[in-house]
């Protein structure tokens, strides 16, 4: 029974795994044979500013990324973790920019971010913080900015709706009993709320790093890494190399950069998570 | 904390002003792309005026669409996709849950660290040798290379899922119909599966948005206009060169997020409870 399942993921993912580390060991141009080059893309990989750049890039995007939806979700999730009316409404409105294609979305933040008619500059225009506003996605840094925004947008919910379920376990004895031994609300939060949530903060945490580290479609519809390579990421770059290039075996080098810190937390997450634990 | 001090002024405080921040930040982006798509050009490019209302609401974005692009077929690809996608992520996904979840065999418990760990390889990681391995089967520009890959992403996530909700139904219902004279598939159609109808609706939810959300596989391996699916198209198609049409790209964004709304909208709790399902143990 277990067997059609395990033969197609081994041909479509585990084969797949296998063949691009192959590339990544050889010149591959697209449509022609490859020659095997040993680890001289990984060298010149070393070697290319771009790609020191790309990799700042990826971790300053993962590390801001993930604190803000870390420290937004909770936020979301305490609030939510109040009673009040129509809160089934409001928590599947909250998450519906994780429902919706996150292409589609990014549209409508690429439109709200345009430099000539930018709704986010006509409101600091008219509120006189600032006039004209910025190119939001022209100035380097702004435009990291910009990306790490819309990803928190977008994984806020994720964020938010899990730690909320996650607060829903918790029994209200624990507060009762804290309250009664003198606890204060930040007292509670400090020595009851979070040390419960823990485990849950982690999975989210772990599953937010890889998705984040390894994200292309933002910084594709976006940005496609620009102002001058200041928001490439390791996919989008390994992209431009294969697809736009047509450089199989460097791109191939430039993804399997990935590997390296995901399989740590890939490794883990997988003991972690397997259910027989449970 | 169900007794609330202090009034309306500290509900405000703590409940009021911090969700309605986060309604904002939600759900402007949505109100924006609704607002766009039924502005004339003519406000739509006019700096003079106030742009958060519509002053002439028009319908032209909509009719474009739907009339000088492929809009709707792409809109009909993705749903087929998404359709088979699913389909098979079921099978497969069940096909792996029921023996990890209810037969002890040697290696089960390597095979259900390797479905984890599939699960969570991001795609990127992938995308080079697979356009490789599609051009060299000749799939390319196929709705059958996406129908085919989708899966590799989701047939992990519903054995996973599955796997848990599998293990919540009691094991005596299926000893029970055993012991009454059913074969071990007539307990598994008969009595076992009809248990577990929304864990699969969970895992199928989850999986038919994720279908309706994937881009980078749709991106590279469908490169003609009648077989791409809406992102890509929308992205390939409304934009050309440097001239943006934004109120058609906000119609194409609205329209192509509907059908993924209105399916969650009817199972918001079966999607929660997918979605919270790998971090919280109930």
């Amino acid at each position: 029974m277990v067997g059609p399942p395990i033969l197609f993921l081994c041909a479509l993912v585990g084969y797949p795994f296998l063949y691009g580390i192959w590339l990544s060991l050889e010149d591959r141009p697209v449509a022609h044979a490859g020659t095997f080059v040993g680890l001289a893309n990984f060298v010149a990989d070393a070697q290319d500013p771009v790609f020191w750049r790309v990799t700042i890039n990826t971790f300053v995007y993962t590390f801001f990324a993930t604190i803000l939806k870390m420290v937004g979700g909770l936020g979301l999730a305490l609030t939510m973790n109040q009673n009040f009316r129509g809160k089934n409404i409001i928590r599947a409105l909250m998450l519906l920019p994780f429902i919706v294609p996150t292409v589609l979305s990014t549209i409508a933040w690429m439109w709200m971010l345009d430099p000539g008619f930018s709704v986010i500059n006509w409101l600091l225009k008219y509120s006189g913080l600032a006039d004209p506003g910025p190119s939001w996605l022209g100035n380097p840094t702004l435009a990291m900015i910009s990306l790490i925004i819309v990803n928190v947008w977008r994984g806020l919910p994720f964020y938010g709706i899990t730690l909320l379920a996650g607060l829903q376990t918790i029994s209200p004895d624990l507060y009762e009993a804290a309250t009664i031994d003198g606890a204060s609300t930040w007292h509670r939060f400090i020595y009851v709320t979070l040390p419960l949530l823990k485990p849950v903060i982690f999975i989210v945490t772990m599953f937010s790093i890889i998705f984040t580290f390894a994200d292309f479609q933002l910084v594709y519809v976006l940005t496609r890494g620009g102002p001058a390579n200041a928001t490439h990421l390791f996919a989008t770059y390994a992209f431009d190399i294969a697809m736009g290039g047509g450089q199989l075996g460097m791109g191939a080098s430039v993804a399997l950069a990935m590997l390296p810190p995901l399989a740590l937390i890939i490794i883990a997450m997988s003991i972690y998570m397997k259910p027989n634990k449970s | 904390m169900s007794v609330e001090r202090g009034g309306w002024r500290v509900r405000a405080l703590k409940l009021w002003i911090p969700l309605g921040a986060f309604m904002v930040f939600t759900l402007f982006p949505f109100y924006w792309m609704a607002v766009t798509s039924i502005k004339p050009n003519s406000e739509l490019y006019n700096r003079k005026i106030m742009p958060m209302i519509v002053y002439h609401p028009t319908l032209k974005h909509y009719v474009d669409l739907l009339t000088e692009t492929n809009f709707l077929v792409w809109t009909w690809n993705t749903f087929l996709v998404a359709v088979v996608s699913t389909a098979i992520s079921l099978v497969f996904g069940t096909m792996l849950a029921y023996p990890l979840a209810r037969m002890k065999f040697a290696g089960s418990a390597l095979i259900s660290f390797a479905v984890a760990a599939t699960y969570l390889v991001p795609q990127p990681l992938l995308f080079i040798p697979l356009a490789d391995i599609i051009n060299q089967l000749h799939l390319g520009d196929t709705l059958t290379s996406v129908m085919l890959t989708y899966p590799t992403l989701l047939v992990p996530f519903c054995a996973w899922l599955l796997m848990g909700y599998f293990r919540s139904v009691p094991v005596e219902l299926e000893d029970a119909a055993r012991i009454d004279g059913a074969t071990r598939l007539q307990t598994i159609f008969k009595v076992f599966l009809p248990l577990c109808v929304p864990g699969f609706i969970s895992a199928g939810i989850f999986a038919f948005t994720l279908s309706q959300n994937e881009f980078l596989y749709a991106l590279i391996f469908l490169t003609q206009t009648d077989v791409r699916t809406v992102p890509v198209g929308a992205i390939a198609e409304l934009v050309k060169g440097d001239v943006f049409y934004w109120g058609q790209l906000m119609a194409a964004a609205l329209l192509g997020s509907v059908p993924v709304a209105v399916i969650y909208s009817f199972f918001v709790e079966h999607y929660v409870a997918g979605l919270t399902a790998g971090a919280v143990k109930q």
